[in-house]
């Protein structure tokens, strides 16, 4: 067991234990923000740098502290750390460098884009990015692609974070590599494509932390903000069948995973649960799903209100 | 009983002095207040002949409005009917078509945009949320009805006319 302190928090952690993960085991403010990090994805995170902190004192044997900021999905922890995230004003201003970064090659086209309300890249830029752009350049255009019949991929949105190629290495068989090209015009690519017949592809979806891999059956149909998620669930022989609903009325307009209070996946679901079955009957129906209060999504969501009308589905 | 307040006048019932029988220098005196309006400016205006001036900012019917080549601005991204108080607000996105690039600005838009005007309460909020400088709110009055569904104002009444711009300029947000 590893002792360590972040932001003057302390908390026990096994060995082996990233900071990342011990940050979130405090919880709240104290765990930094990540984009390509995913905790059900192995070898994600270590490529977009949002999680930064600074390490003040590596450890009771050696206290000297890390030379630069470091990763902290990638580093572990060592007995006696000291972790500075928010309380450190250099972590804040290299992060909002990081966010700065992020953005310059992304469109601002949240008003059209269908993640806006649940984007990562949204709430990093709200809470750590600057105003306004100092990039004076043309951003990289790419044109819009599809990927099967079910996901678009808007490559102007990626920021290559590489967490659905991790999906297609994982959880599709038959393929090889996600990324082509290097640098400015790195993207993702043909090989994803052949990643699509099989039944979990669509998990890309919902591990895009920005609106790059969007479901095409979902496209402009509503802004998240106007549904209602609700936990569903039903037998199915692929996946476990746990989802949540996205409903406006009695219609349900899109299925995903459930997903933590990190915004990462609980379970893998399958393309036929989250493409083939829109229908509320499909469903059985376990309740609202609470979203965080201070998401746009909890808007005029009256939750009083619905209570006995689910209860009495729960029979 | 003790008064509440010590304004309170006890009535006495005296006799007239002189000066009160004579009764006309009480009816000058009324008089000279009547005649005195009738030399002041009138408090009210001949409407509808004659119109007062509205405010730059004020609040009335909302217009979605339309760039210089006549592009819809609107893209049907909800932030005006999640801002709204009132939720008087609805629309229906859509994906443009090849060939609609000089109908809508953006990829997407509004294929219905709805507004009930009785939910409405004129705050503006709609205005203020709007990223795309679509929807602004104008001088003109929302025309009275007899029928509700008549306030339910769609694309139709709602989006400018090219041949009659409106001006709004003068409450465009300066950064």
């Amino acid at each position: 067991m590893a002792k360590v302190t972040i932001d003057g928090h302390t908390v026990e952690v096994p060995d082996g234990t990233t900071i990342l993960q011990a940050a979130r085991a405090i919880g709240g403010e104290v765990a930094p923000p990540t984009m390509c990090y995913h905790s059900k994805l192995k070898t994600s995170g270590g490529y977009c740098r949002t999680c930064i902190v600074k390490v003040s004192k590596g450890s009771d044997k050696d206290p000297r502290p890390m030379p630069k900021l470091v990763a902290s999905c990638r580093t572990a922890v060592m007995d006696g750390m000291e972790v500075q995230n928010n309380t450190s004003p250099e972590v804040l201003d290299a992060r909002k460098g990081v966010v700065e970064f992020l953005l310059m090659n992304h469109p601002l086209d949240c008003p059209i884009c269908d993640q806006a309300g649940e984007c990562h890249l949204q709430d990093l830029g709200y809470d750590n990015g600057g105003e306004k752009t100092r990039f004076d350049f043309e951003r990289r255009t790419f044109e819009r692609k599809d990927i099967g019949d079910k996901i678009q991929l808007h490559m102007n949105r990626c920021i290559l974070c590489y967490r659905c190629v991790k999906v297609a290495d994982q959880l599709c068989d038959g393929r090889v590599h996600g990324v082509m090209n290097r640098g400015d015009v790195s993207e993702i690519s043909t090989y994803i494509e052949n990643a699509i017949d099989n039944d979990f592809s669509g998990n890309m979806i919902d591990v895009c932390p920005v609106g790059a891999l969007t479901d095409k059956t979902f496209r402009f149909k509503s802004r998240v903000w106007f549904t209602k998620p609700m936990d569903a669930h039903r037998d199915c022989k692929k996946c476990s069948g746990k989802v949540t609903l996205w409903d406006k009325g009695d219609e349900v307009l899109r299925v995903t995973g459930r997903k933590d209070q990190w915004g990462e996946n609980e379970e893998w679901i399958c393309n036929d649960c989250r493409f083939e079955h829109k229908k509320s009957s499909d469903w059985v129906i376990e309740g609202p799903r609470k979203i965080d209060r201070h998401s746009v999504i909890s808007a005029n969501h009256y939750m009083k209100l619905g209570v006995p009308h689910y209860k009495k589905l729960e029979k | 009983m003790k008064a509440l307040t010590n304004r309170s006048k006890i009535a006495v019932d005296k006799e007239y002095t002189f000066m009160e029988r004579l009764y006309f220098p009480a009816i000058i005196k009324g008089m000279m207040i009547t005649i005195s309006h009738l030399l002041k400016k009138k408090a009210t205006l001949r409407y509808p002949e004659v119109q007062k001036e509205f405010a730059p900012v004020y609040r009335g019917k909302h217009v979605l409005k339309r760039d210089e080549k006549g592009a819809e601005n609107c893209t049907a991204c909800g932030l005006c009917a999640v801002a709204c108080p009132a939720e008087a607000i609805t629309m229906t996105a859509a994906e443009r078509k090849k060939g609609e690039e000089g109908k809508y600005r953006e990829e997407k838009y509004a294929e219905v945009y709805e507004i009930n005007m009785l939910r409405c309460i004129f705050c503006g909020l709609c205005e203020e949320a709007c990223p795309k400088e679509a929807i602004f709110l104008t001088d003109e009055i929302v025309k009275t009805s007899y029928d509700r569904q008549d306030f339910v104002y769609g694309k139709d009444r709602l989006v400018e006319d090219m041949n009659k711009r409106i001006d709004i300029t003068k409450r465009q947000k300066k950064y």
